[in-house]
């Protein structure tokens, strides 16, 4: 399975935007958060998920793909890159392709941001700066085995399904362990797709 | 300069090679320990000259362990998490944020001055400010009389200058009103636990959570205002260890809980009671250790018989059900451990409440062992260092009291002062303003707290400042406090000095200097200790700078039961922190109590107090059917000086809200009144079903005219004077118009965070605050 990368619990996740703050403060892209959190029950629950990029591998990041300039990176180690800002023409076709909403673009500078994994960091053996201060470790950076070593157990995700197209992604998402046999769109298990039972 | 030679200006360590996590980083992995350091290029240390300087965190009483970035230029430019036993590298938005407000636009760094309270401030000099202020002391004092002068210090300080604060006010104002607003923070369980063991700190370390098979979370929203303690609480639940959560409101950590207590605001001691009825009823109690450990059980397990589950239920507005639960839960771990914060300390019978979970932990025997214990969680960074040197009305250095005469003797030894010189016991905090209020206290100087906005009952708080003939403030922002004083000094933050502070373990940890202070801000120790030089005093504050005010500290702490004086700085450099008591150089400190069994009572036993529960101080009516309780938002800190200046902190919480349960009929964003016997408030609704629907809460970071505490009870607690702010009866009503949130008050000349883009008029946060439901995004 995966090496290295961020594991999102959603269980442990307090709300409290440390992985926002700290992401501003990553050197790849000092000032801006690329990280995304959202309020999935507002009114109803204080329950909170943190988004990063996923890191699509298959298909192989579909805002890599689509982007006419070539200006999306996939590294030898899967992680995909923010665009080349000498190339990047800030057209947001990574923006409509990214099936997890997460590429922005500065409309005035015309350049698409999004995480690239701390590439500054992580090519240092140091966990990204979002998986380092989470003070809950909703956000795990490590092999799969470091996270079941420190937390027994404990069953992930890595694809994730979208109407009838499945993603498989180098970032993965700890689920229930009933539920980790079958692609999840944030969690939840998919029976059906168009009217099949996949399961 | 490379990037591990120390800091320009700093002291102590300077940067030490950073070592990673295991968790995150395996061996094998390159990482900055197999590079010898910081890898020079990281950081384009080359180019940068960027140095690393370790330190911890400057808010909550958890004291995460970091580094500050600082650039060629001497001057503090980021934050770098580090790898300090407390946090494992985490750390919170908070601390994140923390070290923009060292070279902030706001920074004060004149003096400023003004004769009367109508007039502008000015900048003035140094010496003009200290002799302006040294001739209003003297004024005052032979006028009306030595105490007529009153100081009031901070919890936020280290715990040097705390020591300072108590001498300072004994030695050279040589007055007995001196206090802190620790004294709004933990005071409740200090009395407890004193009470109880005859020691005033937590008795376990927080490693002892990750041993526990049960938790028992009391009144303390712990992912917003401990974030990084919630690691310990969910590395206990992957080995299996079960949570309680006693709170109103359903926060992160209740969300997740096995077992959520909902109970109404001011009924913790009845649910405790009824709780330690059940265990009782159904022979959990842990007879044998009672009997050999602990006095007063007889007594207690009377009382308790008159708190079934059913008569509690009815009290608290809990299911009985879930009392015997907790009891069952609770009493058949192996190891259990209750932590409790404001949420029960905040009352007025706070003391009472601490008592009653002190009573349950005892008597189930979860007590002085891996895993089974108790502790509170400090709210201020030094919230427990910062009472036990004497800057407490009742006491002295070493928590000695200012009553007992051996005590007073073994100070003014210290000191070198005739013991009829010294002082008696003062007042509390909010007993202070009262007098003030009354002319009874006519100056005041206030160092590192904001009681316009943390004090209870904004509009009696006002009117005792305005009455006093004289205020003086120390802070390194315009508090709104600060705003209404005579003169401000303009002084240090955490990262331009150094000294310790205790966290919410009792374990010491030093703070390092990280960059020279702006030109015209002196320490708080300078200021002090010029102004006693200027007062007469000089001889007994000869302090160049903390290291020195450490050294007598020590010396004074010695053979007490707060003893720090095996604790150096060397110490604290090479360990990463020392529990007290530490009676030697070479005593390894006491991370954890009572494994011996014996307290710090001469008996060596644990005093078990009856405690009977009594209704909170703002009684219910038809008028006022609902309960009002406030709390903390995870961007803010106190009362907001520090933290409403940070641009990234104000985005993620601009403004205040009241939360309301669907039932009252508000959509969200609906403008609510708020109104209590003290006055009436307009803020956005916030409707959740997480909260009861008997009760609406009001986060208190900011000042009035959306100030909670303009709302709150002045009624205190008998023993500990601690204010009643968690709860009091209120209605909500709808209302036309949702009161603006104020900028921070600035110095003149100066100007807003140029980062702070937030329109203060925006009906609710942009994202929803503290995780909960947020206005419709249409």
């Amino acid at each position: 399975m995966m090496g290295r990368t961020i594991f999102i619990d959603p269980g442990r996740c307090i709300g409290c935007q440390a992985c926002v703050s700290a992401c501003r403060e990553c050197d790849s892209h000092r000032g801006k958060s690329m990280i995304h959190l959202d309020y999935t029950e507002p009114g109803m629950s204080v329950a909170s998920l943190p988004t990063v990029c996923m890191h699509c591998e298959d298909p192989v990041a579909p805002c890599a793909e689509v982007c006419p300039a070539d200006a999306i990176l996939v590294t030898a180690d899967g992680v995909v890159q923010q665009a080349d800002t000498t190339r990047c023409i800030g057209c947001s076709n990574c923006v409509n392709a990214c099936p997890f909403g997460v590429p922005k673009i500065d409309l005035q500078a015309k350049l698409q941001l999004k995480c690239n994994l701390c590439y500054d960091r992580t090519a240092y053996g140091l966990a990204p700066m979002c998986a380092t201060v989470c003070p809950t470790g909703a956000l795990f950076y490590g092999t799969l085995e470091e996270l079941q070593a420190e937390r027994p157990g404990v069953q992930v995700a890595d694809s994730f399904v979208f109407g009838d197209v499945v993603v498989s992604t180098g970032v993965a998402m700890v689920v229930p362990a009933e539920k980790v046999q079958w692609p999840v769109p944030g969690g939840l298990p998919v029976v059906e797709i168009n009217g099949v039972d996949v399961r | 300069m490379t990037a591990t030679e120390p800091a320009r200006g700093a002291s102590g360590p300077g940067p030490v090679p950073v070592s990673l996590d295991p968790s995150i980083a395996p061996p094998g992995t390159r990482n900055f320990r197999d590079a010898g350091g910081i890898p020079a290029d990281r950081w384009h240390a080359d180019q940068n000259g960027e140095t690393l300087v370790p330190t911890h965190c400057c808010f909550c009483g958890v004291q995460c362990g970091m580094y500050l970035r600082v650039d060629k230029g001497g001057k503090v430019f980021g934050v770098e998490p580090r790898n300090h036993d407390i946090n494992r590298m985490r750390l919170c938005p908070k601390g994140i944020n923390a070290y923009q407000q060292v070279n902030h636009p706001d920074r004060l760094t004149a003096p400023l001055m003004r004769r009367s309270r109508d007039e502008e401030f000015r900048e003035a000099s140094w010496d003009e400010a200290l002799d302006f202020t040294v001739s209003e002391i003297r004024r005052i004092q032979d006028r009306y009389g030595k105490d007529a002068f009153g100081l009031l210090g901070g919890a936020s300080l280290f715990s040097e200058k705390t020591y300072l604060v108590g001498k300072f006010a004994r030695v050279a104002l040589q007055t007995k009103h001196v206090d802190y607003n620790g004294r709004l923070c933990m005071v409740s369980a200090a009395g407890a636990n004193k009470l109880a063991f005859g020691i005033d700190r937590a008795g376990n370390p927080f490693s002892d959570i990750l041993l526990s098979d049960c938790l028992l979370i009391a009144g303390s929203n712990v992912g917003e205002c401990f974030p990084v303690m919630t690691q310990y609480l969910w590395g206990a639940r992957d080995r299996g260890a079960s949570l309680i959560v006693i709170d109103p409101r359903e926060t992160a950590i209740a969300r997740t809980a096995d077992i959520h207590v909902a109970l109404k605001p001011g009924t913790d001691a009845a649910f405790f009671n009824a709780v330690l009825h059940v265990v009782v009823a159904e022979g959990l109690a842990d007879e044998a250790y009672l009997a050999a450990h602990a006095t007063g059980w007889d007594e207690v397990k009377e009382t308790v018989a008159g708190y079934p589950p059913a008569r509690a239920a009815e009290i608290c507005g809990v299911p009985a059900g879930q009392i015997v639960q907790v009891a069952r839960v609770f009493a058949g771990a192996d190891r259990a451990m209750a932590w409790h914060a404001r949420g029960i300390e905040h009352h007025s019978q706070g003391v009472e409440n601490c008592l009653t979970v002190i009573n349950l932990c005892v008597a189930t025997g979860h007590i002085g062992k891996p895993g089974a214990g108790y502790g509170t969680i400090t709210g201020q960074g030094n919230g427990q260092g910062g009472r036990e040197h004497g800057q407490k009305s009742d006491l002295l250095p070493g928590g000695r009291s200012i009553t007992n005469p051996e005590h007073r003797r073994q100070i003014c030894e210290i000191w070198g002062i005739e013991e009829s010189e010294l002082p008696g016991a003062g007042t509390s905090m909010m007993e202070m303003v009262w007098q003030m209020q009354r002319g009874e206290i006519r100056g005041l100087i206030g160092i590192c707290n904001n009681p316009f906005v943390s004090l209870p009952n904004y509009a009696v708080v006002k009117e005792g400042y305005d009455t006093a003939e004289f205020h003086a403030q120390f802070d390194f922002f315009l508090s709104e406090t600060a705003a209404n004083a005579h003169v401000v000094f303009p002084v240090t933050t955490w990262a331009e000095d150094e000294g310790v502070m205790a966290n919410a373990e009792a374990r010491v940890v030093k703070h390092n200097k990280a960059q020279e202070p702006p030109a015209g801000v002196r320490t708080d120790t300078w200021v002090m200790c010029e102004l006693a030089r200027r007062l007469g005093a000089g001889r007994h504050f000869d302090f160049p700078g903390s290291r020195e005010v450490f050294e007598e500290l020590r010396i004074a702490s010695a053979g007490t039961v707060n003893d720090y004086y095996g604790i150096t700085y060397d110490r604290l450099e090479e360990t990463g922190g020392i529990a007290w008591p530490c009676p030697a150089t070479d005593h390894p400190g006491t991370p954890r109590l009572f494994e011996d069994g014996r307290t710090y009572h001469p008996d060596g036993k644990i005093h078990l107090q009856v405690v009977e529960w009594h209704p909170p101080m703002d009684p219910y009516t038809e008028e006022y059917p609902l309960s009002l309780t406030t709390g903390r938002t995870v961007a803010h800190f106190l009362s907001g000086n520090q933290t409403r200046r940070l641009g990234a902190l104000v985005e993620q919480t601009p403004r205040p809200w009241v939360e309301v349960h669907p039932s009252h009929g508000f959509r969200n964003g609906d403008p609510v009144r708020v109104v209590t016997r003290r006055g009436s408030e307009v803020f956005p609704a916030l409707v959740t079903e997480a909260i009861r629907p008997d009760t609406v809460f009001i986060p208190y970071h900011w000042p009035v005219p959306t100030a909670a505490n303009a709302l709150t009870i002045d009624a205190l607690d008998p023993r500990s004077k601690i204010p009643e702010y968690k709860v009091c009866a209120a209605r909500i009503e709808a209302a036309e118009r949702i009161d603006e949130v104020p900028e921070p008050p600035t110095a003149p000349g100066h100007r807003a965070y140029p980062e702070t883009q937030v329109s203060r008029t925006d009906p609710l946060p942009p994202t929803a605050p503290q995780g909960r439901g947020t206005a419709e995004r249409s």
